[in-house]
């Protein structure tokens, strides 16, 4: 009967319920897509790395797991060397460009880097030929609007597409590797360098024999690498997920606190005849705490549809720029906290609604 | 169960049905405006036996909703003694009042007061859900649908609803539950003389066919010809 009540009094008032329940589906939507983004930019980021096909990673000194590296410190003579360690077999390295973030361009060897990774699967084109020639991934030349002889200006510099492939390999947009050292004046040098090892099960011991080594440089198993590729090895990205939260909580709670608090003022006769018919204190509450609970449900359920509609918008319109994933396990966490901030907002109305007196409320006009 | 102990059983149901179902004594109601106190009851004396049908008449400020509402349990009185179907009001806390309006008492306003966002019969139904009970009408409630002549409009929402025929739901909502007592204020103070009379057959058919106790407020001396006694009050004093 109570859920008789609930739904009338939410149908009643339509626009009312439907803006709760949008503005509680926002604030779903806010948490799950900041979180979505986080983890598949990460995600894309790992698969890319291992993509790669090498077991071992080694990265400038001072430099952090997911720092952008946009300065060329190792000398390129450095492969060589590391190729005469015990299990190595194939060593290249690369050289990256920071653009707007989260894009960079990778200068590579091409053949090494072939022979290491088993190339690039090209939907169309191939490798650079010329020193201007550059690849991209599918999501890049979708975002970007490129074909094959396409030119695109980055850098400084005009770039004419020479091939497109199949995203998920080291990065989504690469040229020769002295081409990118020429207009970085970086020649002689590189940003990072990949090795392959005869047995990946050896990954570790080679690894701490390179850091005995090789002082002050970090030195990853891509195993690790990839799995150090989380929220919370990111710079500020757990805060920023923590202040996005703290948010989403605010707004639920100013929201559901002006709907609930005009929808008590408004039915002071209402809750007058309810406590008039013997409904008690607790019923009153519940009634509201009830309404509240179902606006928050409803909310929750609309904003994680609408975290579909803002994948399909970033696969769409930025596929390169931001990669949306579907967290499932933050759907309750996101309904959580959506519940609390909302049950936060009807305790004030919530009491008011309780404290009214029963024949100043039947007098309610 | 011997003879003895039967005889001593009716003596007790019959001693119980002897007593007032309502008992005032000396009743007070000051409220207080500000700095000012305003005595709206000044010691009332009244007794209404079970299965009466009593008006309570007085003009405007006289007293009479305040009396309302404290024997409705609404609102606490200040001094005396008042007790409802063997229950004392006085010191009775806002739980066991509310307690007193799901069990005891039920209510028929001057402006109706249904729930505008629900059906006529969910009207009487969250009454049934509130007091505990199932919310399936039984035959003898379905005949006094009948009575009331709502029976074929239950589905409709009480803005659907003619004024006489929301005071009928009403009535419907306020015995829906069995109370010991039905308290309406100024039943037909919203209505035209039509829907009046026939609120008011209803309320007097309901108390000789059912035996429902009944007090009404009310200004109107032809409103209160239905009733089977007149009590009048003026200036917080019955007279």
């Amino acid at each position: 009967m109570l859920n008789k009540l609930i739904f009338a009094n939410l149908t009643h008032r339509p626009v009312r319920t439907l803006l709760s329940v949008l503005a509680i589906a926002v604030e779903v939507t806010m948490i799950l897509t900041l979180v979505g983004v986080s983890h598949g930019t990460l995600d894309s980021t790992a698969q890319r790395a291992r993509g790669v096909g090498a077991d071992i990673i080694v990265r400038p000194p001072n430099s952090q797991v997911m720092s952008s590296l946009s300065s060329a410190p190792i000398s390129d003579k450095l492969p060589a060397v590391l190729l005469q360690e015990p299990h190595v077999t194939q060593a290249t390295g690369t050289v990256i460009q920071s653009l707007t973030l989260p894009e960079s361009i990778t200068g590579l060897d091409f053949a090494a880097f072939n022979k290491m990774s088993g190339g690039f699967a090209y939907l169309s084109g191939g490798d650079p030929v010329g020193e201007n020639d550059m690849i991209v991934d599918q999501y890049y030349a979708q975002q970007k609007h490129l074909k094959i002889g396409s030119t695109i200006h980055l850098v400084n510099h005009d770039w004419a597409i020479s091939g497109i492939f199949d995203g998920g390999k080291l990065a989504r947009i690469c040229v020769k590797l002295t081409s990118l050292q020429e207009i970085q004046g970086t020649q002689g040098h590189l940003s990072q360098i990949y090795l392959k090892l005869d047995d990946p099960k050896l990954a570790d011991a080679v690894v701490a024999s390179l850091k005995d080594k090789m002082p002050g440089y970090p030195i990853y198993t891509m195993q690790e690498l990839t799995s150090m590729l989380s929220i919370s090895n990111v710079g500020m990205l757990k805060e920023f997920i923590g202040v996005v939260i703290g948010v989403a909580v605010i707004v639920g709670f100013i929201v559901v606190f002006m709907a609930m608090y005009t929808a008590v003022l408004e039915r002071t006769r209402e809750i007058g005849i309810l406590k008039a018919v013997g409904g008690s204190s607790q019923l009153v509450l519940g009634l509201l705490l009830r309404e509240t609970l179902m606006l928050a449900l409803l909310g929750t359920g609309v904003g994680i549809l609408f975290t579909y509609g803002t994948q399909w918008l970033m696969k769409h319109m930025v596929p390169a720029s931001l990669v949306q994933e579907t967290v499932y396990f933050w759907w309750p966490i996101a309904g959580g906290i959506a519940i609390v901030g909302s049950l936060l907002g009807v305790v004030v109305p919530g009491m008011k609604a309780v404290k009214q007196d029963v024949t100043e409320a039947l007098s309610y006009e | 169960m011997s003879e003895a102990s039967v005889t001593a059983v009716q003596s007790k149901q019959a001693q119980a049905n002897a007593e007032p179902i309502i008992r005032v004594r000396g009743l007070t109601k000051v409220y207080h405006l500000g700095d000012v106190e305003v005595a709206a009851l000044r010691g009332v004396d009244l007794e209404i036996a079970r299965g009466e049908f009593v008006a309570i008449v007085g003009a405007s400020g006289s007293g009479k909703s305040t009396l309302f509402h404290i024997l409705g349990g609404l609102t606490p009185p200040t001094e005396g003694t008042v007790v409802i179907d063997g229950k004392s009001l006085a010191q009775m806390s806002n739980a066991e009042r509310t307690n007193l309006r799901k069990t005891t008492v039920g209510f028929v306003f001057q402006k109706y007061n249904l729930l505008p966002t629900l059906s006529a019969e969910d009207n009487i139904k969250i009454v049934e859900y509130i007091g505990g009970r199932s919310t399936d009408f039984t035959p003898e409630f379905q005949e006094v649908l009948r009575l009331l002549g709502i029976e074929d409009r239950l589905k409709h929402k009480p803005r659907a609803l003619s004024g006489g025929q929301q005071q009928r739901v009403a009535i419907a909502r306020g015995i829906v539950n069995n109370p010991a007592i039905l308290l309406a204020d100024e039943p037909t103070g919203n209505l035209d003389s039509q829907n009046s009379a026939a609120v008011l057959g209803v309320l007097k058919d309901l108390n000789q066919r059912t035996g429902q106790t009944i007090l009404m407020i009310t200004h109107d001396a032809e409103a209160a010809s239905y009733a089977s006694r007149t009590v009048h009050i003026r200036d917080g004093r019955i007279v």
